[in-house]
């Protein structure tokens, strides 16, 4: 450490000594996500390829930026990326973490950002804690968060005529939140919900929920579960034709990469919300293509979120000229007014909270999809304003 | 413990004559070990990073718990991390919430697992091989959904950021080195507990019973008191070790209490050698090592995991330490 300060030290006195050498701004990235499990589809190598992609855009070499970019795998578990983070940020002098999925490890991390002055750029995590019960001024959350997802498909869907809601929660504090978040929405918007029931968690056979939610006469059945359990529970909805029979199926926390996964025989007629789509328009096509190129699979929004929210935090440190101050590039960067090839116009307020349009999909039947990645039609899109949370007073850290 | 024993069973304990010699103190080859050991845990955070160096420590702790009850007990329990994730949850609790010190949050955690063990161990030894793990699976379960269910566990967020606190309330924790001492008293002091249970008369009837219980039986003692009592204390050592985790990453999660980590301390002790002493040690260190060092490898880790594991099954069943035991025919 102290041999280590040391040379670093003789480093600054050679670059200050030498004014015409170029001062580079350097800068690391840390890419902490799950590259082995259940996750791995979600985010993993892809948010990497992001990441890079972001740095070879953002040119900054010509900058003046030397940007490094290095990545572990935190296994799912908050001990295996909470040491992962300190020693990033105490040995490795990384400037900022990337993606994070899982909420719990993204939690923890977002405490040691903010206790070492680092950033956390968080695309991966759902949780609405981080920039509310658990809001630090070092943290962005910029892709979603699980209430954005409800309230996109509660509203639109309820609005579109989906008027009975009927809901299949997993039974945990998750499931539960998801299930109340969308109720609220629903009610809001002029709908009801006619029954729930509570499936344990995780569940293999989903077939008396199911007959129980056919039986009910619910025009939409909405999914508050995730992973496994919700793909287990399209596919056997498929197999007991419910969205053939005329009701719809709503997936409360789902991405583009389950759906291919599943394919469109099996999920079509399924809606979700996303923040990102690559078949959106042409910026999104083009960016698309040349991560499919890299990385063999289209991205998603996680990966998608990773490139972006990389883009804007190399914009902040370069007005900055300095990456060492996380709470001031945090402050930097929601000062500004980004335009985003991937997720339009973007604003992150003071909780940290990046308020972006979101779009409410269904996923195309398969005589309809004309190829492997051919997923979604666009139904409507709703502003960053009406999907998220409104900020809470205590978290908004430009007010001093 | 020798004259509860005695009072127990008056006309036993002298019919149990043990071969073993070095129940008296500490042999002088395993007093050379603990002290280089020693030295080298002091030296240790200024050569590693220390929260990685803690985490060894504590994984340590929980293998050599463990390894009490198989190793010298002969009780395969496939649930411990309901002891060790339970106490780093009630530990959590009592340093967020209740704003105890730490030595009282690593107490009140490890008090909490020690109840759990009892009331757990007292059920499940009433079955023996595969149906007592399986019913300690089966508990273990029940408290892995108690802690994804209930209010204070914050379900799959966990408990997150957990004050360190300052020790006895003066000693600030909050810098790394500090709370490595801490640590590293906590879990030294666990270890020499377990190696002082080992090597007492106590002990000596647990290997009796493990390998023999019938005979043990015949021979006057009682045997499912001495059950019991072998699983609370391995509850409460691997209560200690969650507890005292819970600090060094300031969370409790359910990586804890979920079975996968009831499966990894089965490794790490059969790794390192059941049955040893210092094995479970050297075990949870190869194991903690490949995870943070093997990260940036992504979905290699488990794989590498699982080759060594069918390595050591192949190549040294006794593990790594069971293997050296052998080639200096001296117990490790």
């Amino acid at each position: 450490m102290i041999r280590k300060l040391a040379i670093s030290s003789v480093a600054l006195a050679a670059m200050t000594g030498a004014p015409a050498m170029a001062q580079d701004i350097a800068v690391k990235l840390g890419v902490l996500n799950d590259r082995s499990g259940i996750y791995a589809d979600l985010s993993g190598e892809g948010s990497v390829v992001a990441a890079r992609m972001a740095v070879e855009d953002f040119k900054a070499s010509e900058k003046g930026m030397k940007v490094e970019i290095i990545s572990a795998d935190h296994q799912n578990k908050p001990d295996i990326g909470s040491n992962i983070t300190r020693q990033w940020f105490d040995v490795d002098g990384v400037n900022a973490i990337l993606d994070v999925p899982t909420s719990s490890v993204a939690l923890a991390v977002a405490d040691i950002a903010a206790e070492k002055n680092g950033v956390l750029l968080n695309s991966g995590a759902g949780s609405t804690s981080l920039t509310r019960e658990q809001c630090r001024p070092t943290t962005v959350h910029w892709t979603y968060d699980t209430a954005a997802l409800a309230n996109g498909t509660g509203a639109a869907m309820t609005k579109a005529g989906g008027k009975k809601w009927f809901f299949l929660t997993a039974d945990y504090a998750f499931g539960h939140s998801l299930e109340e978040n969308t109720t609220k929405v629903v009610e809001a918007n002029g709908g009801e919900v006619v029954g729930q029931v509570n499936v344990p968690f995780p569940t293999q056979d989903f077939s008396s929920f199911l007959l129980q939610a056919q039986g009910s006469g619910a025009d939409v059945i909405g999914l508050a579960n995730a992973g496994g359990d919700t793909v287990n529970a399209i596919k056997q909805a498929s197999e007991f034709g419910i969205t053939q029979a005329g009701q719809k199926l709503a997936a409360l926390l789902m991405f583009a990469n389950d759906v291919h996964a599943l394919g469109p025989q099996t999920a079509q007629g399924l809606s979700l919300t996303e923040a990102f789509y690559w078949d959106q328009n042409d910026d999104t096509r083009a960016w698309s293509k040349r991560f499919m190129d890299t990385h063999g699979a289209m991205p998603n929004m996680v990966q998608a979120g990773v490139y972006s929210s990389t883009m804007a935090y190399l914009e902040a440190v370069k007005e900055l000229g300095s990456a060492e101050d996380g709470k001031a590039v945090v402050a930097k960067m929601k000062e500004m007014d980004i335009t985003d090839p991937l997720f339009g116009k973007v604003k992150i307020r003071g909780d940290g909270r990046a308020l972006h349009n979101m779009y409410l999909f269904e996923v195309k039947s398969a005589d309809e999809s004309t190829g492997e990645w051919d997923l979604y039609n666009q139904i409507s899109s709703i502003t960053g304003e009406e999907a998220f949370l409104p900020m809470l007073d205590e978290c908004d850290f430009t007010k001093k | 413990m020798a004259i509860a024993e005695k009072s127990n069973n008056p006309e036993s304990s002298s019919a149990l004559v043990e071969p073993v010699t070095q129940t008296a103190g500490m042999s002088k080859l395993h007093k050379a070990i603990f002290a280089v050991l020693l030295i080298a845990l002091i030296i240790l955070p200024f050569l590693v990073y220390p929260i990685f160096a803690m985490k060894v420590m504590c994984f340590a702790l929980f293998a050599a718990a463990f390894n009490l009850l198989l190793g010298f007990g002969g009780l395969l329990s496939f649930g411990h991390a309901a002891y060790f994730g339970g106490a780093s949850y009630v530990a959590a609790h009592a340093a967020k919430v209740w704003g105890f010190t730490p030595e009282l949050a690593v107490l009140t955690g490890t008090a909490a697992a020690a109840l759990l063990g009892f009331a757990i161990g007292s059920l499940a030894i009433r079955r023996q091989g595969i149906y007592f793990a399986m019913v300690t699976l089966a508990f273990a379960q029940m408290v892995y959904f108690v802690a994804l269910q209930a209010e204070f566990t914050g379900g799959e967020d966990g408990i997150q950021g957990v004050p360190r606190g300052d020790l006895f309330g003066v000693i600030s924790l909050a810098d790394n080195i500090a709370l490595y001492f801490f640590v590293l008293a906590v879990t030294f002091g666990g270890i020499l507990l377990l190696y002082r249970i080992v090597h007492s008369p106590f002990g000596q009837v647990l290997k009796a019973i493990r390998e023999n219980e019938p005979r043990a039986i015949s021979l006057g003692y009682d045997v499912n008191r001495y059950k019991l009592i072998v699983f609370t204390l391995s509850a409460t050592l691997a209560g200690l070790a969650g507890a005292t985790k819970s600090l060094v990453f300031q969370l409790a999660s359910l990586t804890d209490v979920h079975w996968s980590m009831s499966g990894e301390v089965v490794l790490m002790t059969l790794l390192g050698g059941m049955g040893t002493i210092f094995g479970p040690l050297v075990g949870a260190g190869v194991i903690v090592t490949m995870q943070n060092y093997l990260a940036t490898f992504g979905a290699w880790v488990t794989v590498i995991q699982g080759v060594i594991f069918v390595i050591g099954v192949l190549m040294f069943r006794e593990g790594i330490i069971g293997v050296l035991a052998r080639w200096l025919k001296k117990p490790l």
